[in-house]
């Protein structure tokens, strides 16, 4: 598969400031790419580095097979890709229909095409009977479909997507998030920048976490995997001080005492589970099952941005 | 550069502007003031002069009320411009209008075409008030049209030029400004120099012959080259990105 985006040491510089450090990945044709972080961790400057917004101060990326770098690659990227901001940036006393239009015009996609577009993914948003309506009046919601809708007018190769469900209420971030899993079936590149583990879990093919320096890279599954510790829950009929003396006694950092359950972090359970039935056993515990819980993406991120800090 | 991009971020302004209410009143309030009230006060002057003084002053009069059509055109970019820039940046659509594959110029003379073209239609449509009203006036009292004539037409030549200094100038003020008032505040005091001349003028230290005027024409004429780089060089992406606040 040919790559859509692909950066190597990408650095970006304020001064002595260090926004980026070298982040290096790779995003397929047609792949879901979560970029995760806390705020601040050069996220948003890595995509206006990518959308040839702002300059890089070192390293390669190139972006639909053209060279960041270039400027007479820079016009055609931005003619590749579409972007949607952190703030939807709308034109608030013109219609839904106008802001789309005169994206289009900034596309030159030529009247029928670009009413063809906008006709096309203001019925898909469920926009279509408010296009007369100025983009003002819209709640925050429908101005993050209309500026989805905006970045998408031009039938962009990458879409860049900058924390889209940022600031919405659960109702409209799950519209946004259907939207974008709806995009996901066409099989458009997106590069969706996010702090939202849940979204990323959710949405992405493959994951990268950066906080300045990228900490991990790739798919939800594999870096849930890459932890070194591991979780196993025992289920008793119940928990008691002596059963869980007996546990905590064992020396493991992180023991978790529920009514009837034991949540112990391992570093690996094919070893350490028969000692610690063995102990609760003698403790008096009766075991109903052992089972090993799932780390979750949001285990692996704080882990890695904690020790990225 | 591309016309076509660039006209496309005019059109796209001038369909906003229809919807700001400052910006409509700034464009139409001054020029509709000095069309209306001048011819007043001209009829006013002449009716309450003997006609031997009147045929005398009533030229000078008109030649120095059209110097203030002149000074409009200063004015009017002011208001437009800093709506313009300060309304996209308190808006933030430069960053989606950025992301295009339009170039910082072709915004940028998008940007300017749409100021200057609203100034010097309603620097131009007052003066036409004005002459037809002046013009109704000298006929009626003195018997001969005063209008169109030579010193008018240098004026309205050299309109566009200061309108188009006050654009850039205004563009370059915005930059650096979070609200389209201090920006338009600040801008204003682009007439002073104006003033100054008209002042000037009155006191016939530089008097508004045809032959200054187009002396004034070529002044601003450079003036309008040299800001044309200043605002270009101060209208870059990453700048407008990362350093506009």
């Amino acid at each position: 598969m040919s790559a859509a985006i692909d950066v190597e040491n990408l650095t970006k510089t304020f001064g002595s400031f260090t926004a980026v450090d070298r982040a290096t990945l790779h995003v397929d044709e047609g792949e879901v790419f979560g970029f995760l972080g806390p705020n601040g961790a050069g996220k948003t400057t890595t995509v206006r580095m990518l959308a040839c917004l702002i300059s890089k101060t070192s390293g390669r990326a190139t972006v639909a097979g053209y060279d960041i770098g270039s400027s007479s690659d820079q016009p055609k990227i931005r003619g590749m890709i579409g972007l949607l901001p952190e703030n939807v940036g709308l034109y608030e006393e013109l219609s839904a229909y106008d802001n789309l239009d005169f994206y289009g015009r900034y596309y030159k996609l030529g009247v029928q095409k670009s009413s063809e577009q906008i006709e096309y993914f203001l019925k898909m948003l469920g926009l279509w009977e408010k296009r007369e309506d100025a983009a003002g009046t819209f709640s925050k919601g429908m101005k993050q479909k209309l500026a989805i809708a905006r970045a998408l007018v031009h039938d962009p190769k990458v879409l860049f997507l900058d924390e889209p469900t940022a600031n919405l209420d659960p109702e409209a971030s799950k519209t946004v998030r259907d939207f974008i899993l709806e995009l996901k079936k066409e099989r458009r590149t997106i590069f969706l920048n996010t702090h939202l583990l849940d979204e990323a879990e959710r949405i992405c093919d493959k994951v990268a976490i950066l906080k300045t320096r990228l900490v991990a890279t790739g798919s939800p599954e594999d870096l849930r995997h890459s932890l070194s510790t591991r979780k196993v829950k025992v289920q008793l009929d119940l928990v008691d001080d002596a059963v869980f003396g007996a546990v905590k006694n064992l020396g493991y950092e992180t023991v978790e005492k529920n009514s009837n359950s034991i949540v112990i972090v391992v570093r690996n359970p094919e070893k350490e589970n028969p000692e610690i039935v063995s102990r609760i056993q003698t403790a008096g515990g009766r075991i109903q099952f052992v089972t090993e819980v799932g780390s979750s993406l949001e285990d692996v991120y704080l882990k890695l941005v904690r020790e990225a800090q | 550069m591309d016309l076509q991009n660039a006209w496309s971020v005019a059109a796209k302004d001038f369909k906003i502007y229809r919807k700001k209410i400052n910006v409509i009143r700034a464009s139409v309030a001054y020029p509709l003031v000095v069309a209306v009230l001048f011819p007043v006060i001209l009829n006013y002057s002449i009716s309450s002069t003997p006609t031997s003084v009147a045929v005398v002053i009533a030229p000078q009069l008109m030649d120095s009320f059209s110097v203030w059509f002149l000074i409009g055109s200063v004015i009017i970019p002011t208001a437009i411009a800093s709506y313009s820039l300060v309304g996209e940046k308190l808006q933030k659509s430069l960053e989606p209008l950025l992301a295009t594959p339009m170039s910082d110029g072709d915004i940028l003379l998008g940007k300017s075409i749409s100021c200057l073209i609203i100034a010097v239609a309603s620097i131009y449509a007052g003066s036409i008030i004005y002459m037809v009203l002046t013009d109704d006036i000298t006929q009626g009292l003195l018997g001969y049209l005063y209008y169109p004539n030579w010193h008018m037409g240098v004026i309205l030549l050299v309109v566009p030029l200061a309108s188009l200094m006050s654009v850039e100038i205004n563009i370059i003020i915005s930059a650096r400004m979070t609200d389209a008032r201090s920006a338009q505040q600040l801008g204003t005091l682009l007439i002073l120099p104006f003033i100054g001349l008209y002042l000037a003028s009155e006191l016939d230290i530089f008097p508004f012959t045809d032959q200054n005027l187009l002396i004034l024409a070529g002044v601003l004429a450079l003036i309008d080259l040299a800001f044309y780089f200043v605002s270009k060089a101060t209208f870059q992406r990453e700048e407008i990105l990362t350093r506009w606040k």
